[in-house]
């Protein structure tokens, strides 16, 4: 019975997407929405009753099998439940249920209304096949799906040649990690014999050394940057803005990108063994978080400084697991699914409040006319800039305790972490002020309205999650701790400090959103002279080039390399080769040509001849 | 036992010579004339040559392989007979002409 549950958590969205895909377009407005909607909601529903059980008690975990998938390897493809699946699965069906609803309204005349739901369902399938697969083999394939979904989904409006561009690029740099990640998962089967999580973690600590462990644990670090935009892979997230605003909350924001987040999590046992990697893991996350924080400050397009936003918090996460505090990581995964779905669904209804504006200096004002969307987006600014007792406060500041408990140099990354709290509230403000704030910049002809019920209605559930979110995992009432602890058990997850020093810490990253928010008050509501000019702007706002960079070195350099493929190998060898053989046969016919005299009795005398010349041979050889 | 061969003995010596000077008359006939119908009847007497020489080999060996051949081979030569005498006379009619030499049209 569990296990019918469990399958059917799967199972319904992707009956949803096969539905829609066939008959979406009949379906039409808003039946397709209603269908995808119900799908996803109905999977949440399943996936809460089926993890009651973890709640209660230490219920075991459940491995429900479906098919033998490939017999000679000996992978199976199975599911896996546990309270970290449980947990990311109803993360992903309750926040994708949400924004589904959020859909029907956003997407409403949208030409391609039944293939956008048809994708949405599609990757909320995948995504839980991803977040389910009980071994690498059924995880590598929900990694693929959903990265398919995220093409799909980007390029959504693809007679829009940026989006098309960015869904390309998307789907380009998401290949780079993806090979590093499959490489990984070859050199898990070629160590262990089998891809199942429960044999390979429970073997690696007698079979597996530290070299070994170190090279695929940095092989499985280079899908999670590529599929979670770390760096150096982050570059296709900003551009994946192009899509519609409910796929940035919803993969781009809530649960696509935590994919690394969760892998690198669900394989704690392997980055145990390999101290090294986890410290490259903590280390890349602090650098993304304070990198791409930075790069947020200036960037003039709401969406943009959302997926900046997104990366640095990603950062965060990464710097968690890599400190081996993986509650802490996934804790902060979950409120960031609920403030961030937040933020984008909120800045989608102001996008949609303005005709499609995006450029934050053509908004402003926005806080009386669209009351809702303001209180809601409130929330979640105050809860990803820390401050208690929002949920963003809990999580950020247990990562942060965390990682300075460790001491040594890890003392440096918490440093990186506080400053980078410190920008994220000011950023975070910058846009808060610039677009519900201050005088009415609007482009002529535009009059913002508050968006309909259905489109609110997720933002104030979500409103309430940012808001109580972060009360499922307090210092005193560690509940999500507790509920987690089957899935870690075995490995050694950092230690928070206690006392007196857990309370000052949380007062410093606590005081550091405050700094940050005043900060930014000065400077966009009391000056309202931030023009925002100058080189140091123009470096931030273009990314310090990094992605102009790529353009030129990767792109460019692989343009170069296929337009000489084309027009040398291909043209001149290949079509060369080919050419040269039919001028070849042709010359060797004109040659031959002249042998066909016209003349029968010529030809009589060749037969002759030949005949003559077979007896003769015959004979030689004493045949007879 | 005395030889009792002798010069006007017809042995199957003297077929085989029969049948190899007629081949050579008609491989002739076929190099040497330029009318199509001389031609085909010089192909003709090729053929039977040979028939000449299967009968005689298949009497001299007592095989019943060699007097079958024969058979076979008459029955080609009438389906060629057919055929080609129609594709001559088709030409003549169209050309006016037998002589293969002004049949030049396939000329590389």
């Amino acid at each position: 019975m569990e296990n019918v549950l469990i399958s059917l958590v799967v199972l319904l969205p992707l009956g949803g997407a096969v539905v829609l895909l066939a008959a979406g377009k009949r379906l039409g407005e808003p039946g397709a929405g209603i269908i995808a909607t119900g799908t996803m909601a109905a999977s949440f529903g399943l996936a809460l009753v089926a993890a009651l059980d973890f709640l209660g008690g230490h219920a075991p975990a459940r491995v429900v099998t479906w098919f033998d998938w490939l017999p000679a390897l000996g992978v199976d493809a199975e599911l896996l439940w546990d309270p970290l699946a449980a947990l990311m699965a109803l993360v992903v069906t309750g926040v994708g249920a949400l924004i589904h609803l959020y859909s029907i309204g956003y997407m409403k005349g949208d030409r391609g209304y039944g293939r956008f739901f048809a994708y949405m369902n599609l990757f909320g399938a995948s995504m839980l096949i991803l977040v389910l697969a009980n071994n690498f083999a059924v995880l590598y394939v929900g990694w693929e799906l959903v990265g398919l979904c995220s093409y799909l989904l980007i390029s959504f409006w693809f007679d829009r040649p940026t989006a098309a561009a960015a869904g390309k690029k998307a789907f380009v740099v998401n290949r780079v990690g993806d090979a590093g990640f499959l490489v990984g998962i070859m050199l898990v089967f070629s160590t262990f014999g089998t891809l199942e999580f429960g044999h390979v973690f429970e073997s690696a600590p007698a079979e597996l050394g530290t070299g070994l462990a170190t090279a695929i644990t940095i092989l499985l670090l280079v899908g999670a940057t590529g599929k979670s935009a770390q760096l150096p892979l982050y570059v296709w997230l900003p551009d994946a803005m192009e899509g519609p605003t409910p796929v940035s909350a919803l993969i781009h924001a809530a649960t696509m990108v935590t994919a690394g987040v969760y892998m690198v999590a669900r394989t704690g046992a392997l980055f145990e063994l390999a101290p090294v990697s986890a410290g490259i893991v903590a280390t890349v996350g602090a650098a993304t978080a304070l990198y791409a924080a930075t790069i947020a400050l200036g960037q003039r397009d709401i969406k943009r400084v959302l997926a900046y936003s997104t990366i640095s918090q990603l950062g965060y996460m990464f710097m968690a697991v890599g400190a081996a505090a993986y509650v802490a990581g996934i804790f902060h995964l979950m409120t960031h699914a609920f403030f961030k779905a937040l933020l984008f669904l909120g800045a989608g209804s102001v996008i949609h409040a303005l005709s499609g504006e995006q450029d934050l200096r053509r908004m402003g004002g926005l806080a009386r006319l669209m009351p809702l969307t303001f209180g809601t987006m409130a929330v979640a600014w105050l809860a990803i800039s820390g401050i208690p007792p929002f949920s963003g406060f809990w999580s950020k500041d247990e990562i942060l305790a965390a990682v300075f408990q460790r001491g040594g140099l890890w003392t440096v990354l918490w440093a990186v972490g506080l400053a980078t709290a410190l920008i994220t509230a000011f950023y975070m403000s910058r846009l808060m002020y610039l677009t519900f704030f201050g005088d009415r910049r609007w482009s002529e002809g535009v009059s913002p309205h508050e968006s309909p019920p259905v489109m609110t209605v997720p933002l104030v559930v979500l409103g309430g999650a940012s808001l109580v979110g972060g009360l499922v995992n307090t210092t005193w009432k560690p509940v999500l701790e507790h509920f987690l602890e089957p899935a870690f058990e075995g490995l050694q997850p950092a230690v928070l400090p206690g006392g007196l020093n857990l309370f000052l810490l949380a007062l410093v990253s606590a005081g550091a959103g405050l700094v940050g928010i005043v900060g930014a008050a000065d400077v966009y509501l009391r000056r309202k002279a931030a023009r925002e000019e100058g080189p140091v702007w123009d470096l931030l706002r273009g990314g310090y080039g990094v992605d102009d960079l790529y353009a030129r070195v990767f792109a460019g350099g692989g343009g170069a390399l296929t337009s000489f493929a084309a027009a040398t190998i291909d043209e001149k060898g290949v079509d060369g080769a080919v050419n040269g053989v039919a001028r070849l046969t042709g010359w060797l016919g004109s040659r031959l040509r002249l042998l066909q005299t016209g003349f029968v009795r010529s030809y009589g005398l060749a037969v002759l001849a030949g005949a003559v010349a077979l007896l003769a041979w015959f004979l030689s050889r004493g045949a007879f | 036992m005395t030889d009792v061969t002798s010069w006007y003995t017809v042995t199957p010596g003297w077929y085989m010579a029969l049948a190899a000077i007629l081949f050579i008359i008609g491989a002739s006939g076929m190099l040497l004339r330029r009318n199509a119908l001389v031609m085909f009847m010089s192909v003709e007497l090729m053929l039977n040559a040979v028939n000449l020489s299967f009968v005689a080999a298949g009497r001299e060996l007592n095989l019943i392989e060699g007097q079958v051949s024969v058979f076979f081979v008459m029955v080609v030569a009438a389906a060629e007979v057919v055929v080609g005498l129609a594709i001559i006379v088709a030409v003549f009619r169209r050309r006016n002409t037998a002589s293969v030499d002004e049949l030049v049209d396939l000329k590389g």
